[in-house]
């Protein structure tokens, strides 16, 4: 059913990874992405692997939960491995019709696909193992130097926050509309674009008087609990940073370092 | 004074037409004069549109009168600094039940409250804890909202109000959107929290089940409060209710018409025991006549 | 004619570990022009059965026939079918969309394809129906009452004409009036039509004034299935699933085994009332 549907897909399960500070997975995925583009040949990236293999046998997060995501970017990943193998200038490899593949463009195109797989695979760690919650908490704190320039990084937060709640809540609504309209003749699906673009008025106006209606409730309901933004405000689970937190800060700037040395030391 | 009071309250919605001309002015609440004291349970009945919501709105501070004064625990909501203490004081549930809960785990959003307070960390713990545990639904503070039911959202919602500890608990129609089982376990959580916390509570509702056990009940009509007693009073007038489109509980209503019919009932019967005991009494005075 | 179901199961979640079994193996005939209660707890069913009649979902398993054709056969027109079996959804009124209420109405009949003149006349006559003051047909719909709201909803399918009608609690949330209000437009309108009329709710009070038969749903099945009076008589079982009888049921069993003489099926306050003035005058 519609409300089973998670967002961020988190893999509930114990380990190291999941105990981490929120903001330690956050910086985290930063600094991979970043390794990433700095490799210029492939010994970083053998680096960049072991070091995701670890991550991920200690997360205790299935392999196979990791790859689910990288379905839905195949088309872009090919779409990538396309236009630079054919479209590199260099020393011609293969041609044929009006066709060329270059050795540079394969080269461009391996590391593309490696890199695109890596930065998915390093991400969902992410998502898989920190609660949207958790994720929303420590972006907000991460973000909170930000606040001298003015971002409403407190806002910006609690709308995360409850727009993950009212997701599923919306998705559900959708459904009931568009079972209400269906038995009312309506036909979501025949028709050329434009037809099924109109065909849509009888779901999408209900569904935004619904989201209008609700968001309204909802923000008398924080009002009568006393919300008044997040001066003043304490935390039913503050984020502290343990002694593993900081370990794990030690070991991520040590990879860094380390891969990039690598990568740009040997030949 | 009693921890909510009111004098003359009048509340008006302006109606404007599509150009933003004023076309008219509705009085949602027409002078309303009140006064609750510390530790009741209040029943507040009426109509759709009768202005009950809005009255109760005025008791949270989120509606301020257009004329006369409220009064929560002593504080005039018409004076901002006041407002926070007032919300803190008489807290307020909400009819539907998926649209007041904020955060995406039980617990969380029964921590939301005290959060916004300043409460500090430990404290809330606790807090959300006995809250939890006075609704009955602690067993399941870890769960996702979206997989309780309607009756067990409404607790959570109560819990989130008594975790900030007020003196006064204003419910608007929380058991509308229920199915009957949802229904008694709300209620029989509200008369908890009056009879074991010993917190006033203000009931809005249209079930008439659910208000035979408050102390008073406040009938409104047209923005006025048209009757206000203990249920029995109330109850003794079902042609009165009836003409405000309201009705009275099913074995009221019998022993009502058996009265028409010539049976000398006595008015208001509330529950099924003491319809028996009369019918029971009448039928064996007859015997003894005959 | 008749919808009759034969052997129904329905499963949601697929083959998955998380699968549930939301229908099991129901047996139904509903003939023509019968006023049906359907009654059971939040999550008994009864809202997955009611879908399939329309063939909004489709049967996991068994057969579903209206008017003697198996509307899971291929070439069987779905759209026709939800035009003759009418379904009233919860909260109607949040489907309605049009910027006013005679709009609104019409857009179920010109989805059928039928003409201008046709579309407008079934709308006209639907919402006479429903009773909904004319002067409110040429208004936003979002201007109503929440009791005309629902109105103007159930006109939308009313304007359909259909066979069979299922409304799904269709008081819920108005105040004690309005629901009578409603209740009684059902009836009057079963009167003047005959159409076969499926009322879904908890309340038994509602259902006992009206309906010819009772359908009690529980885990998918069908548990109960009689005429009011029978059904009432398993108060008792009714409770352990979360359900109860009317309140005269319970007074008129307290009142037969404090040694009163009286019926103690009577259903309606009118019967009981009846009952036990025979007994005391």
């Amino acid at each position: 059913m519609l409300r089973d549907i998670t967002l961020g897909q988190y893999y509930q399960t114990e380990s190291v990874i999941h105990r981490l500070d929120p903001r330690v997975k956050l910086a985290g995925t930063v600094i991979f992405i970043i390794s990433l583009f700095c490799f210029d040949k492939g010994w970083g990236y053998i680096g960049a692997a072991i070091f995701l293999a670890i991550v991920i046998k200690l997360s205790k997060v299935p392999f196979k939960f990791m790859i689910k995501g990288m379905r839905s970017i195949m088309f872009i990943l090919m779409i990538t491995v396309v236009f630079n193998l054919f479209l590199t200038p260099g020393e011609v490899v293969v041609s044929f019709w009006k066709l060329q593949i270059t050795k540079e463009g394969i080269r461009i195109a391996a590391f593309m696909v490696i890199r695109l797989a890596m930065l998915l695979i390093g991400s969902s760690v992410m998502t898989l193992t920190t609660t949207p919650n958790n994720l929303t908490d420590g972006m907000e704190k991460a973000m909170r130097p930000l606040k001298v320039l003015r971002l409403p990084v407190h806002e910006i937060a609690m709308m995360m926050s409850i727009a993950l709640r009212f997701i599923p809540i919306l998705m559900e609504e959708t459904d009931k509309i568009m079972k209400a309209q269906l038995a009312r003749g309506a036909d979501f699906e025949s028709g050329n674009i434009f037809k099924k673009a109109k065909a849509m008025v009888p779901l999408l106006v209900p569904l935004f008087i619904s989201a209008f209606r609700r968001a309204n409730d909802l923000a008398m309901a924080m009002e009568a609990r006393c919300y008044r933004g997040g001066n003043g405000r304490t935390k039913m689970k503050p984020l502290v940073y343990k002694k593993r937190d900081a370990i794990a800060y030690l070991v991520l700037f040590a990879y860094l370092a380390g891969s990039i040395a690598v990568d740009k030391l040997l030949w | 004074m009693g921890i909510i009071k009111t004098d003359k309250l009048v509340f008006e919605y302006i109606r404007r037409d599509e150009d933003g001309n004023v076309e008219g002015i509705n009085r949602a609440v027409d002078e309303v004069t009140l006064d609750i004291k510390q530790g009741d349970f209040i029943a507040v009945l009426g109509h759709n549109g009768s202005g009950k919501s809005t009255l109760a709105k005025h008791m949270n501070a989120i509606l301020c009168p257009t004329e006369g004064t409220i009064w929560v625990d002593g504080r005039d909501t018409r004076e901002e600094d006041e407002v926070w203490n007032i919300r803190q004081t008489a807290g307020m549930v909400f009819q539907n039940p998926d649209n007041q809960i904020i955060g995406q785990v039980v617990e969380e959003d029964v921590g939301f409250g005290p959060e916004n307070m300043g409460v500090p960390t430990k404290e809330i713990w606790e807090r959300v804890e006995e809250s939890l545990k006075a609704v009955g639904m602690y067993e399941f503070r870890k769960y996702s909202p979206n997989k309780l039911s309607g009756g067990q959202k409404q607790r959570v919602s109560i819990a989130g109000v008594l975790a900030m500890h007020p003196k006064c608990i204003v419910l608007d129609e929380p058991t509308a959107m229920l199915d009957p089982n949802g229904r008694k376990d709300v209620i029989r959580a509200i008369r908890a929290l009056n009879d074991v916390e010993n917190v006033t509570v203000i009931l809005i509702t249209h079930y008439m089940e659910e208000i035979i056990h408050a102390d008073k009940v406040f009938v409104m009509d047209e923005g006025k409060i048209a009757m206000q007693g203990t249920p029995k009073e109330i109850f003794s007038q079902v042609e009165a209710l009836k003409a405000l489109r309201l009705d009275v509980p099913q074995v009221t209503l019998l022993a009502y018409e058996l009265q028409k019919k010539g049976i000398a009932l006595p008015d208001s019967i509330l529950s099924i025991e003491e319809f028996t005991k009369e019918v029971m009494h009448y039928y064996e005075q007859k015997g003894r006549k005959a | 004619m008749a919808i009759i179901l034969d052997h129904v199961s329905h499963v949601y979640g697929g083959d998955t570990t998380l699968s549930v079994k939301a229908l099991n193996d129901i047996n139904l005939v509903i003939p023509d022009g019968q006023f049906i209660g359907l009654i059971g707890h939040t999550g008994s069913g009864k809202s997955t059965l009611v879908q399939h009649l329309n063939g909004l979902l489709k049967a996991t398993s068994g057969s579903i026939y209206f008017n003697g054709q198996d509307i899971d056969d291929k070439d069987y027109n779905r759209k026709e079918l939800r035009s003759k079996v009418g379904l009233v959804f919860q909260y109607p009124e949040h489907q309605l969309f049009e910027s006013d209420v005679f709009s609104d109405v019409c857009f179920g009949p010109k989805n059928l394809g039928l003409s201008k003149k046709e579309t407008e006349l079934r709308a006209y006559d639907a919402l006479r129906k429903v009773g909904l003051p004319e002067e409110c047909f040429y208004q936003s719909p979002f201007d109503l009452s929440g009791g005309q709201k629902r109105r103007v909803a159930i006109a939308g399918v009313l304007a359909m004409k259909p066979e069979v009608l299922i409304l799904d609690e269709p008081t819920a949330g108005l105040d004690p009036k309005g629901r009578e209000e409603i209740l009684e437009q059902i009836v009057k309108l079963r009167e003047e039509s005959g159409i076969t009329i499926i009322l879904v709710s908890h309340s038994m009070e509602d259902v006992a004034e009206y309906v010819d038969r009772i359908l009690v749903m529980n885990h998918g099945e069908v548990m109960y299935d009689d005429v009011p009076r029978e059904v009432f008589k398993h108060y008792k079982e009714l409770e352990s699933v979360g359900l109860a009888a009317p309140q005269v049921t319970y007074i008129m069993h307290k009142l037969k085994a404090a040694g009163l003489g009286v019926d103690e099926n009577a259903t309606t306050i009118s019967e009981a009332c009846e009952e036990i003035s025979k007994v005391l005058l």
